[in-house]
C-alpha cells in the first residue's frame, strides 16, 4: 500500500472512532457506537501489521494480550469496573513508554530519520513520560482501589502525606524537564542516559502525584488517569506523524478531562485541591457532637407500610448498596411496589460510584431499566412532590448541610431527598460519610432510619410487600 | 511565504481540531453511559498499539522487536478486553421486554 492509502484508511478509523463516542449519547444507540470503535480499530491494526515485516511476531504478541484482555472483561465484577479500568490505563501509559524507547532504539523501523530528528525527539519527550506518570499513578490508583493497603502504605486508600510533599514534587517535575531537555540536546549516541533518567523520575512522580488522594477523590483520579492516558498517545502519535493516533489521544484525552470536571464540579471541588490532595480524612470531631441526638428508627416492616401506602417513591442508592450486593433486591422490591401502581424512580447523584457512571453500571446489572433511572438535576425538583425517598447507603450526597455556609460540604451539589413527605433512610451504623461530618437529613422528624446490612432489610421489605 | 508547510504545523492542526470534536461529542455523552464511556476510550487509546506493532513486525530484530513486542502484547488486552467489557455493560443497559410495557408508569408522582 503507498503512504497516502495508509493514512486515508488511518482517517477512516479516526472517523469511526469519533462515531463511537458519538454513539454513546443514547443507550440505543450504544452497541452499535462499540461496534464501530471495533471496526476502527480493525481497520487501524490490518493497515498496520500490512506495513509490518515479521507479521508472525506482531500477530503473535496481540493475541497473547488479546485472549488475556478478553478473559479478564467477561469475568469481572462490576463493582470491580474501577479496578480494571485503572489497570487498563497503567498499560496505556507503560505501552507508550515502550514505544517510546523503540523508537529511540531504532527509528528506521517507524519510518523517521535516523537520528531522530529534533521535533520528534520533543514529542518523544513528552508522550514518554506523560506514559511514565499515567503508568506509575494508575498503578497506585489501582491498589488504592482493590485495598491493597495492607500490602503497602502508598496503596493505602487514606491520603499518604508527609512535609515538604508539594515542593519534592516540583522538585522532581523541573529534574524531569531538565533530563528531557538534555535528551533532546543530546548527540544521537548519548541519548539514552538522559532518556531513562527522565523515564525514572516520571515514574516516581506518577507515585507521588497519586498517594496524597484520598478515597473519596477516587473518581476525579480515573478520569484524571483516563485523560493522561490520552495524551499520552497523542504524544506517540506527535513523534510517529500518525494523525490518527493523534486523534484517538485526543478524543481520549478531553474526555477523561471533561470527565474529571464533571466529577469536581459534583463535589464542589476544584481540580486543584484534589491534585494537592488530603481530603477523604474523616476528621472525628464534627461527627461527635451531634452523635447523641434522638433519631427515629423503624423496621423492614414498617417501611413496607410506608412504600405500600405511597403513590410515588423516589430509592437515592449510594456506593454501600453495591458494597451490600443488594441490587437485585432493591429492583425486586422496585417491581413489587410498580406492581401495585407506585412510581418508582432511582435519582444518582454523579458521585455515587466509584467512577462516573458506576452506579448506573450497578443497577443496569441488576436489571434496572435504564428509563427509570434518572439524574440529580432531573429529578432534584421532584422530591418535594414524592412521598417517600428511600436512602439506601448514600450519605454525603444527600447531606441538607451542604446549603450552609461554614459546612465542610458547603456548596456541594445534593439530591434534595429531605424535601420529600417521608425519608427512610437505610444505614448499618451512625457512622459518618467520607466527608467525615453528621448528616442532619438522619435527625428530621419525618425521617426513619432503618439500621442493618443493606440487602438483609430490602429483602425483608419484599417479603412484608407480600 | 512559500515552502511545504512543517508535518508538527499539520499535527498541531489536526491535534487542536480533534480536541474541539472531542468536547462536543463528550458532552453529549449520557450521564448514565460514563462508565462505557470510559471503558471504550481505554480501548481507542489502546490504537497506541500501531507504533508498538512497526516495532514488533521490524525487519530488523532486535531490541526494537522486544519492546514493540511486550507493547504490542500489554495494549492488546486493553483493545480486546476494553471492547469486550464496553459490549458486556451496554447488553445491561438494552430496553427489556418488561421495561417498554412499564415505560408509561415511569412519569413524576401525583
Amino acid at each position: 500500500m503507498s503512504a497516502n492509502q495508509i493514512a486515508l484508511l488511518y482517517l477512516v478509523a479516526s472517523v469511526l472512532f469519533i462515531l463511537s463516542l458519538k454513539g454513546l449519547s443514547h443507550p440505543l444507540s450504544a452497541r452499535r457506537g462499540n461496534l464501530f470503535g471495533m471496526i476502527g480499530m480493525g481497520i487501524a491494526v490490518a493497515t498496520t501489521l500490512s506495513m509490518t515485516h515479521r507479521v508472525d511476531i506482531a500477530l503473535g504478541a496481540m493475541v497473547v494480550g488479546g485472549v488475556s484482555g478478553v478473559a479478564v472483561a467477561r469475568r469481572v465484577q462490576m463493582t470491580h469496573m474501577p479496578e480494571l479500568v485503572a489497570a487498563m490505563h497503567s498499560l496505556v501509559g507503560l505501552a507508550a513508554v515502550l514505544i517510546a524507547a523503540a523508537i529511540l532504539n531504532d527509528p528506521r523501523a517507524f519510518g523517521l530519520d535516523d537520528p531522530l530528528p529534533i521535533g520528534n525527539r520533543v514529542e518523544l519527550v513528552i508522550g514518554a513520560f506523560v506514559g511514565a506518570i499515567t503508568f506509575s499513578g494508575s498503578v497506585i490508583a489501582f491498589g488504592k482501589l482493590a485495598g491493597l493497603g495492607t500490602y503497602g502504605r502508598v496503596f493505602s486508600s487514606a491520603p499518604v502525606t508527609f512535609a515538604g510533599q508539594h515542593v519534592a514534587n516540583l522538585l522532581l517535575a523541573t529534574v524531569m524537564v531538565g533530563a528531557g531537555m538534555a535528551f533532546v540536546a543530546a548527540p544521537s549516541d548519548g541519548a539514552w542516559p538522559p532518556f531513562l533518567i527522565m523515564i525514572g523520575v516520571a515514574l516516581l512522580l506518577g507515585v507521588l502525584i497519586i498517594i496524597p488522594i484520598g478515597g473519596a477523590d477516587m473518581p476525579v483520579v480515573i478520569s484524571m488517569l483516563n485523560s493522561y492516558s490520552g495524551w499520552a498517545a497523542a504524544g506517540i502519535g506527535f513523534s510517529l506523524n500518525n494523525s490518527m493516533l493523534i486523534i484517538a489521544g485526543s478524543l481520549v484525552g478531553s474526555s477523561g478531562a471533561i470527565l474529571s470536571y464533571i466529577m469536581c464540579r459534583a463535589m464542589n471541588r476544584s481540580f486543584f485541591s484534589v491534585i494537592l490532595g488530603g481530603f477523604g480524612t474523616s476528621d472525628g470531631a464534627i461527627a461527635g457532637s451531634a452523635a447523641q441526638k434522638a433519631v427515629r428508627s423503624g423496621s423492614a416492616d414498617d417501611v413496607a407500610f410506608l412504600l405500600g401506602n405511597a403513590e410515588s417513591v423516589i430509592i437515592v442508592p449510594g456506593y454501600g448498596l453495591a458494597v451490600g450486593r443488594a441490587q437485585h433486591a432493591v429492583n425486586e422490591m422496585a417491581e413489587k411496589l410498580r406492581a401495585k401502581g407506585i412510581s418508582v424512580r432511582y435519582a444518582i447523584h454523579p458521585v455515587a460510584g466509584r467512577m462516573p457512571g458506576h452506579m448506573n453500571v450497578l443497577l443496569a446489572e441488576a436489571e434496572v431499566p435504564y428509563d427509570q433511572v434518572v439524574e440529580m438535576d432531573d429529578i432534584n425538583n421532584d422530591f418535594s412532590s414524592t412521598d417517600v425517598a428511600f436512602v439506601l447507603g448514600a450519605n454525603d450526597v444527600v447531606n441538607p448541610l451542604a446549603s450552609q455556609p461554614g459546612s465542610p460540604i458547603y456548596g456541594m451539589p445534593i439530591l434534595e431527598a429531605h424535601k420529600a413527605r417521608t425519608v427512610v433512610v437505610n444505614k448499618r451504623s451512625m457512622a459518618a460519610g467520607y466527608a467525615g461530618i453528621d448528616n442532619p437529613l438522619f435527625y428530621m422528624d419525618r425521617t426513619m432510619m432503618v439500621f442493618g446490612d443493606a440487602k438483609k432489610v430490602v429483602e425483608d421489605i419484599v417479603k412484608a410487600l407480600d | 511565504m512559500t515552502g511545504l508547510v512543517d508535518p508538527i504545523v499539520v499535527n498541531i492542526t489536526i491535534f487542536v481540531l480533534a480536541i474541539f470534536v472531542g468536547y462536543h461529542v463528550v458532552w453529549n455523552v449520557t450521564p448514565a453511559l460514563h462508565t462505557p464511556l470510559m471503558s471504550v476510550t481505554n480501548a481507542i487509546s489502546s490504537v497506541v498499539m500501531v507504533g508498538a506493532l512497526l516495532a514488533a513486525g521490524s525487519a530488523t530484530e532486535g531490541y526494537g522487536t522486544l519492546l514493540g513486542g511486550l507493547a504490542v502484547a500489554l495494549v492488546a488486552i486493553n483493545t480486546f478486553g476494553g471492547f469486550t467489557v464496553t459490549h458486556r455493560m451496554l447488553e445491561m443497559f438494552k430496553t427489556k421486554d418488561r421495561a417498554k410495557t412499564r415505560a408509561p408508569r415511569t412519569g413524576p408522582g401525583a
